[in-house]
Parts: structure tokens; C-alpha cells; sequence
């Protein structure tokens, strides 16, 4: 396990040190704030409005301004991913010290569990600038924090997997770019899947639309904690991290 | 230390290593000597565990590289051909890095980076970014993070590669001090740096071995006579040569270059005649100034040029030997 840490140790540092770690929180915080802020004005004006016509159906905070900031975070998040993942493998392929990580006493599992959990650290960075959102919300009023917390923890497991995708991606070659495309175009895909759901009804429609990250994410963030949904993400990230496995050793057979 | 039986690596479309095998005893300093893309790198990258080997078998420091690969690497420092460097570091986090990942205990790290910071003469610069780092630089920090878990052995692939003169006389002189406590093997295609810094060694030639031997013995190796140079003062030419070729035991006198009241020749005997006495005392009766006689030696290069180009692939020996 200390292996695990000397990795991930070093590629948090990898991060922070470059100007990537900063460009990447300041990006997503601009943006998940300007909608924060579009969000509040907007439910903000229809509470006063519906005060001034005497309409008193409630509204609740959680659903027009939480559940939506943090639906679009875990959108916004899937497109970042792969410039956070892409560097992974890719990098020490192209400069050659993956010779000396492979030639190192540590097994390829520490090597791959280790980067991945230092690209989450990343991540878990990077989607933290909501909480800057978040928190002025519990100073000024009193939100539900139960689907707060269910809505980062689907943020985190959609992170989880997209990134186990990422690193798997990223050993397949030496070129960053290729890696962080074909990340982002997977993204892409597994995201548009479940338009799949709209129109087709049969067995290998709702397969398809299964296998949409989305999908398993929108529960989460409506403060819902599905097994089938967690069992999905684990089991993606098992199969990300495996293949990730199974195409470092073919690395070697390769070179 | 290393023994290496029967070795293969077959790539996709051709075999870069075949058949090989060789032994290496602790302590020595063996040059791996060969062309670009004779298999050199491939050899060292099976010993690293790298590279798994398509057939045969090797194993360092009594561990096989395929069943026993964490053992082997514990045992290895490697200096890839491209030092492994991260060029965002600074030396002292890299080879912080690098003592954790061999394995170092915590406690030991400071103590281990700052021994090898003073073996490489690194102290200067350790806090540098290594992307800033001149190359000599680098080629140190290289070698600093595979000797840094003291291993037993150690494989450098071509450690003084593109390095200016005075950087790779550094280089010698460290691999050189690190010689006494290590098993090392170096590859390299520049020849006089195996003349220098190794005790034996290996020839290798498409992915064969031609040679394995000491350098003096390698010397030894090429049949034919001796080549003796002479310098002669106050004397007329043609009348030096003359006696010279009168000599027993001569088969050619040839002229060379020589300074301004000298005359100087080099002369071939024929094959187990040693020619020099002979060959002194005749200048010496004539009443001439004898100011130079010495055997000049084959030199490595031709042996090498020689070896690889006398083996099966001589349609590959017009390729030119890279200097």
C-alpha cells in the first residue's frame, strides 16, 4: 500500500505544480458558478412573485437550485475528465519513465490503483469549488443536506468511473492528445446513451441506456441512493481499472 | 551474478536477440559492445524485467527475471537510454520518489538521497527543476537514481551518450568509482570508452554474439604480425628504408609523416617475428638517431569492425559503424 501512496503522492504533485490543477478548479468554478447564480436569481423571482400573487404552493431550494448545480457539475465533470486523465500513462510512455516504474519492485496494480487515485484527488479538487456554492447557500437559508450529500457522492462514483476509463485510454498510447480525445469522445457517447431510453422500449434499448453514465447519476443528485446505481459505477470501475491492468502487461509482451 | 542462457526476444516482425548467452561474475565491469539496433537495449531491458523474453532464460543475482521479476528488480539499477526523468521535479523530490518506489524505509530515504546526491556531485543543484537541468546534469541525476537502493547490480544503457568530452569523462569516473560495490553492465558503441572502463566484453552483432572476452585478450585476437612505428633523426630516407627492409623478418616498410629532421616509417613483420631488436640495433650500427620505436596496437575499432563484419551478415557490414 505505500507503494499506492508514493504514486498518487506524486501525481497530485504532478498536478499542482503544473498550471493544469489551477486552470482546470478556476474553469469549473467559473462556469457551476455562473449557473449557481442564474439558478438562485431565478428561483429567487418566482418565490417573490409567487408571494405578490398570493399563489402559496411551496418551493423547495433543493430542487430548483441544489439538484440542478449539481446535475450540471457531474455533466460539466464528465468533459473535464479527460484532460485530467489523459496525462496518466500517456506521459511516461512518451517520456520513458514508464521504464522506470516498470522496472521498479512494485506491482502494476500499485502502479494503476496509485495514479488513479492521485487523478481522483484531482477531481475531488476540482468539484469541490461547487461547495464554495453550496455553503453560501446554508448561510443564508436552511437546505436539505441529505440530498446534498447523495448528489457528491453519484459526482464522485461518476468521477470514479470516468477516470478508471481514462487510465485504461491513457495506456493504450503515447500521444496525450489522442488519449485525452478518445476520453472525451467516450464521454461523449456513454453521456448521449440514455437518449436511447426515449424512444426505444425494447430489452436492447434499456440495455443500451443502461450503460449511460448519466443515468445512474440523476438519483444521486434527487438525494436518491439506488443499489443498482452504485453497483453500476463499482463495477465500471472495476472493469476500467482491470483493462487498465490487462493492457500494461500487454505493454511489456509488446514494448 | 548474471547468467543469461539461451536468450530470445522475437518481435512482432523480427528477432532482435537470438540465442544468446553469457555470464557475468560480481564485481566485474562488462562493455556491451554493438551497433545500433544489434540488440543491446533489448538484452538489458529482458535483465530489468522490462521485456519478458520470448524463449531461453536469464536471471540476476540468482532470481529468473520472468518468475521472480520483483526479486530481480531489487537487485537492478537501471539507466535506461533516455534517463526515466519527471521534468517538473526537483532533484531531491525525484530521487525521494524513486528511493520510496526501491523499496527504501522511510527513515532511510533522507540518508540514501543525500549519499547519492553527494556521490553524483549533485549538491549544487539539488534544488533545481530537472527540465532545467543540462544534460551532463541529467545523465547524473540517471545514474543517481539506479545506484540509490545500492543495488548489487547495475545496467546502464549507453551512460555517456550524447555527452560533450568533458561531461563523459565525468561519467567514466563515476561509473569507474562505482565499480568497486557493483556488478556492472554498460552498453555502448563507443569503443575506446570499453577500453577504459571495462574488464570484458561482449560483442554482439544482430542479435548475436560474436565476442566474449577480456579487452586484452581481444587485442590478441586478430592473426598476422606485428605493426612497429619508428622515428629516425639525420638520416636520409631512402637509405633508412633500405636497411630497414633488409631487416629479417620485415615484409613491409611504409613511409609516414614525419617532423622536419626526422623520418619515420611503420613497418608490418611477417606473421611471429618480433622484429624490434632487430630492427633498433640495425638503425643504431648505421650510426642514425633512433628517437622512437613502439608496437602500435590494433585498436578495438578494427577488431570490432572486424568481428561484426566476419560473422554471416556481411551484407549489413557496409552499413557504417556509428561513432
Amino acid at each position: 500500500m505505500r507503494n499506492v501512496f508514493t504514486i498518487c503522492g506524486k501525481e497530485v504533485r504532478a498536478y499542482f505544480t503544473s498550471p493544469i490543477a489551477y486552470l482546470l478548479m478556476g474553469l469549473f468554478g467559473l462556469i457551476t458558478g455562473f449557473m449557481f447564480y442564474s439558478a438562485t436569481v431565478y428561483f429567487v423571482n418566482a418565490g417573490t412573485q409567487q408571494q405578490m400573487t398570493g399563489q402559496n404552493s411551496p418551493m423547495d431550494i433543493g430542487q430548483y437550485v441544489i439538484a440542478p448545480l449539481l446535475g450540471n457539475a457531474g455533466v460539466i465533470g464528465l468533459f473535464l475528465v479527460p484532460l485530467i486523465s489523459m496525462r496518466l500513462f500517456a506521459e511516461e510512455k512518451r517520456s520513458g519513465t514508464i521504464e522506470l516504474l516498470l522496472t521498479s519492485p512494485l506491482n502494476d496494480w500499485e502502479i494503476i490503483l496509485g495514479k488513479w487515485m492521485g487523478a481522483m484527488v484531482m477531481y475531488l479538487a476540482i468539484i469541490s469549488m461547487t461547495a464554495i456554492n453550496i455553503g453560501l447557500l446554508f448561510a443564508w437559508s436552511t437546505p436539505d443536506w441529505r440530498p446534498i450529500v447523495t448528489g457528491y457522492l453519484g459526482l464522485i462514483l461518476q468521477g470514479a468511473t470516468v477516470l478508471a476509463i481514462g487510465t485504461f485510454i491513457s495506456t493504450t498510447t503515447s500521444n496525450q492528445i489522442i488519449a485525452g480525445g478518445s476520453t472525451f469522445a467516450i464521454c461523449l457517447l456513454l453521456w448521449v446513451l440514455s437518449w436511447v431510453s426515449n424512444y426505444a422500449d425494447s430489452a436492447l434499448g434499456k440495455a443500451v441506456a443502461y450503460c449511460s453514465i448519466l443515468v445512474h447519476f440523476e438519483p444521486f443528485s434527487k438525494g436518491i441512493v439506488d443499489s443498482k446505481d452504485v453497483i453500476f459505477y463499482v463495477s465500471a470501475i472495476f472493469l476500467g481499472l482491470f483493462l487498465t491492468a490487462r493492457s500494461l502487461e500487454s505493454l511489456r509482451w509488446r514494448a | 551474478m548474471i547468467k543469461v542462457e539461451g536468450l530470445t526476444k522475437r518481435y512482432a516482425r523480427h528477432v532482435a536477440v537470438n540465442n544468446i548467452s553469457f555470464e557475468v561474475g560480481k564485481g566485474e565491469i562488462v562493455g556491451f559492445l554493438g551497433k545500433n539496433g544489434a540488440g543491446k537495449t533489448t538484452t538489458m531491458r529482458v535483465l530489468t524485467c522490462f521485456l519478458p523474453p520470448s524463449a531461453g532464460k536469464a536471471s540476476v543475482a540468482g532470481f529468473d527475471v520472468v518468475d521472480q521479476s520483483l526479486d530481480v528488480r531489487k537487485n537492478i539499477g537501471y539507466l535506461p537510454e533516455t534517463p526515466p526523468l519527471y521534468p517538473e521535479m526537483e532533484i531531491g523530490d525525484y530521487l525521494t520518489f524513486v528511493a520510496k518506489l526501491k523499496g527504501i524505509a522511510s527513515n532511510d530515504v533522507p540518508k540514501r538521497v543525500d549519499e547519492v546526491i553527494g556521490r553524483t556531485a549533485l549538491g549544487d543543484v539539488r534544488n533545481k527543476i530537472i527540465g532545467k537541468l543540462s544534460k551532463g546534469y541529467r545523465q547524473r541525476v540517471g545514474i543517481a537514481q539506479a545506484i540509490i537502493h545500492n543495488p548489487p547490480v547495475l545496467i546502464l544503457d549507453e551512460p555517456t551518450s550524447g555527452l560533450d568530452p568533458e561531461q563523459q569523462r565525468e561519467a567514466r569516473q563515476l561509473i569507474a568509482s562505482l565499480s568497486g560495490d557493483h556488478t556492472i553492465i554498460l552498453s555502448t558503441h563507443i569503443l575506446s570508452e570499453v577500453e577504459q572502463s571495462c574488464s570484458k566484453v561482449i560483442i554482439i552483432n544482430a542479435g548475436e554474439i560474436v565476442a566474449v572476452d577480456s579487452v586484452a585478450n581481444l587485442h590478441l585476437r586478430r592473426k598476422g604480425g606485428e605493426m612497429v612505428a619508428i622515428q629516425v633523426a639525420g638520416a636520409p630516407e631512402s637509405e633508412v628504408r633500405q636497411k630497414l627492409e633488409l631487416v629479417r623478418g620485415v615484409a613491409r616498410v611504409m613511409p609516414k609523416d614525419a617532423p622536419e629532421g626526422f623520418v619515420a616509417f611503420e613497418i608490418e613483420s611477417l606473421e611471429q617475428n618480433a622484429i624490434r631488436p632487430d630492427l633498433a640495433r640495425a638503425i643504431v650500427e648505421s650510426g642514425w638517431d633512433l628517437s622512437e620505436l613502439r608496437t602500435v596496437g590494433e585498436s578495438l575499432e578494427e577488431i570490432f569492425l572486424d568481428l561484426t563484419k566476419s560473422e554471416a551478415t556481411k551484407a549489413k557490414a557496409t552499413q557504417e559503424v556509428a561513432q
